[in-house]
């Protein structure tokens, strides 16, 4: 009875997948035979006549590529903050800090997005990066509202960052310490040994965690929305407002829209489902490929335990 | 004889010449029915003191799990330290290249010194400590990587990175593990055997030619083949090297080392806490000792 329910309830969820998939190819159908794959290169969305979505694959990358580099290495330093160099009551206080910053709704971070981080990086941060760094196309003309693709990688960034620091903490928790006590006894200094043998051993580990939190940053919708600016541009200038898939999907989905233009948001939606597919499949990949034997199993023996 | 007395600065080692200990002298079967590696050699009085621990305590948090240990160790020798599951052995072991710095509530008092160098005075630096003092462990943890690389990683982080191919096989040789592994360096370490793996952490500690060596129930996790050549690469490293051991087997003890200490649990006062009950030579811990404790543990009385 219970293995039945249990049965049942694994292909309801491949049943909805599969459900999913075939609405949405099926619902986007219209404008697949109507663009074919020029859809991805077409810059031009016009809300009733023409449809491209390349503007929103680009502002959607480099948002989330943005959110990653940000993220990643904030969040595997307090990874290994928390797991190796803190105390334990410090950890206790923080960990679970960090964890809650993934619970709060990415409404409520992007309406923080909007009244305070992007009319402070418009006055402070932006014009700041333009002087020191204006040379590099990168860093142009400050945003004139506070609302831009570089807004939204921070944001992004910090949605990113209690997924990617909560993951490399357990993962670091888990490498024995007959393993750190044998760099230490070398002479290794903590950061040493943290460099050579944590981060070189959980290298898997670490890619997985990254690739868990862009995909939360790849399918936001409503914080990238809030920050973003919703233009459809391809700018060089991070500064300059753009737009993402999550952000057009949730925005343009009213009921009296044109039937070829639900058709495109539908070819958006399969080319964002596409997009974070791939990614959980090479995150999928990646620990397949690497998985190392642990060298001495978990940690049994608490280190320098009287006998 | 010794090659590594270059890079000493802040622990003057006085390379005093020093008369060898003859290991290979013929077995003599004690009345306890126990081989012992040595008997005839008394060790000189003029012995080179590395280690020497006075009224050595320690504490985790507020409980006591040693108490009062004063013992010498001597350069060249192989001192070992047996007595029975949580008597301290390993704490002490520990206590000597600083390993037990990781537990926040360890706390030592006492004397504690290398070379006469007090090895926790404010100043001194935990990790130059281990630089000098290496130590294999109880289970072989090779780090994840090729044999090459568990050898070399050490000696690249330290500044030795000249000649390390060099410096690589002398290791594996020195830790008698070069043949088995030389045409497969590249390879992951983890692919070993127990032994191979153990006499890997033996060759990558040797590689950043230490001065000590401590090894805490090395052979814990091997065979009995893979124990008797790890037992064997301990007599050759004894030339160049000090070694303390800590081994629950007391014939390992006997046949390996020159001195033995002996340390049980002291129960009374309602207080569980690790002593030192003796420390002589191997052969009169064995056949003559002076405590009755130390008799009843080595005849199997109890332990």
């Amino acid at each position: 009875m219970l293995l039945g329910l249990a049965a049942g309830a694994s292909i309801l969820a491949v049943a909805i997948i599969g459900l999913i998939i075939y609405e949405i190819v099926n619902s986007a159908s219209p404008a697949i035979s109507k663009y074919g794959l020029g859809f991805f290169g077409h810059q031009t969305w016009n809300n009733y006549t023409v449809f491209g979505a390349a503007t929103l694959i680009f502002g959607t990358v480099v948002t989330s590529a943005g959110a990653l580099l940000i993220a990643a290495p904030l969040g595997i330093a307090i990874g290994l903050y928390l797991s190796l160099f803190s105390a334990r009551r410090t950890a206790a206080i923080i960990g679970p800090l960090v964890e809650m910053l993934a619970a709060v709704p990415s409404v409520i971070i992007g309406l923080w997005g909007i009244i305070v981080l992007g009319p402070f990086l418009r006055s402070t941060i932006e014009p700041w990066l333009h002087d020191a760094l204006g040379f590099i196309p990168l860093f142009g003309t400050p945003s004139a509202t506070g609302s831009g693709v570089f807004t939204a990688i921070i944001v992004l960034g910090i949605m990113a960052l209690p997924i990617i620091a909560a993951i490399t903490r357990d993962l670091f928790l888990t490498v024995p310490s007959e393993l750190k006590d044998g760099a230490l006894a070398l002479g290794a200094t903590r950061w040493e040994m943290v460099r050579g043998v944590v981060l070189s051993s959980m290298r898997p580990g670490i890619a997985s965690a990254c690739i868990l939190g862009v995909s939360r940053a790849l399918g936001e919708a409503i914080a990238a929305l809030q920050v973003i600016g919703s233009v459809f541009q391809i700018s060089s200038n991070l500064f300059a407002p753009g737009n993402t898939l999550g952000a057009t999907i949730a925005i343009q989905a009213n009921a009296d829209n044109s039937k070829l233009q639900v058709a495109s948001l539908f070819y958006l939606a399969l080319v964002l489902l596409a997009i974070e597919l791939l990614v959980n499949l090479a995150a999928q990949a990646i620990v397949r490929h690497y998985r190392v034997p642990s060298a001495s199993g978990p940690t049994i023996v608490a280190a320098g335990a009287p006998n | 004889m010794s090659n590594k007395t270059q890079t000493r600065s802040p622990y003057s080692v006085m390379d005093e010449p020093h008369s060898e200990i003859d290991a290979a002298t013929a077995p003599v079967v004690a009345p306890l029915a126990i081989e012992v590696a040595d008997s005839k050699d008394e060790t000189p009085p003029s012995r080179e003191v590395v280690f020497d621990l006075r009224d050595v305590s320690v504490y985790y948090g507020q409980a006591l799990a040693v108490a009062g240990v004063s013992l010498e160790i001597h350069r060249n020798q192989i001192t070992a330290m047996i007595g029975p599951s949580g008597c301290g052995k390993t704490t002490i072991l520990r206590s000597l290249n600083r390993m037990n710095d990781s537990v926040s509530s360890f706390r030592l008092t006492g004397s504690c010194t290398y070379h006469g160098n007090d090895l926790y005075a404010s100043g001194v630096d935990a990790v130059e400590v281990r630089r000098r003092i290496g130590m294999v462990f109880q289970r072989p943890n090779p780090f994840p990587k090729s044999i090459y690389d568990n050898i070399g990683w050490a000696p690249r982080i330290l500044g030795m990175r000249d000649n390390l191919d060099e410096r690589v096989e002398k290791a594996l040789r020195g830790a008698a593990l070069w043949d088995e592994v030389k045409d497969r360096l590249k390879t992951s370490a983890l692919g070993l055997s127990g032994g191979q793996q153990q006499r890997l952490c033996i060759a990558r500690s040797i590689a950043i030619e230490p001065d000590v060596l401590l090894l805490d129930e090395p052979c814990s996790a091997l065979d009995p083949i893979s124990t008797a050549s790890i037992e064997d690469l301990m007599q050759d490293l004894k030339n160049d090297y000090t070694l303390v051991i800590v081994t629950h087997n007391m014939q390992q003890a006997a046949r390996v080392a020159e001195r033995t200490a002996f340390f049980s649990l002291d129960v009374s006062g309602g207080q569980r806490k690790g002593i030192l009950v003796e420390y002589d030579d191997t052969a009169t811990i064995f056949t003559r000792p002076a405590d009755k404790r130390t008799e009843d543990y080595v005849t199997g009385r109890f332990g």
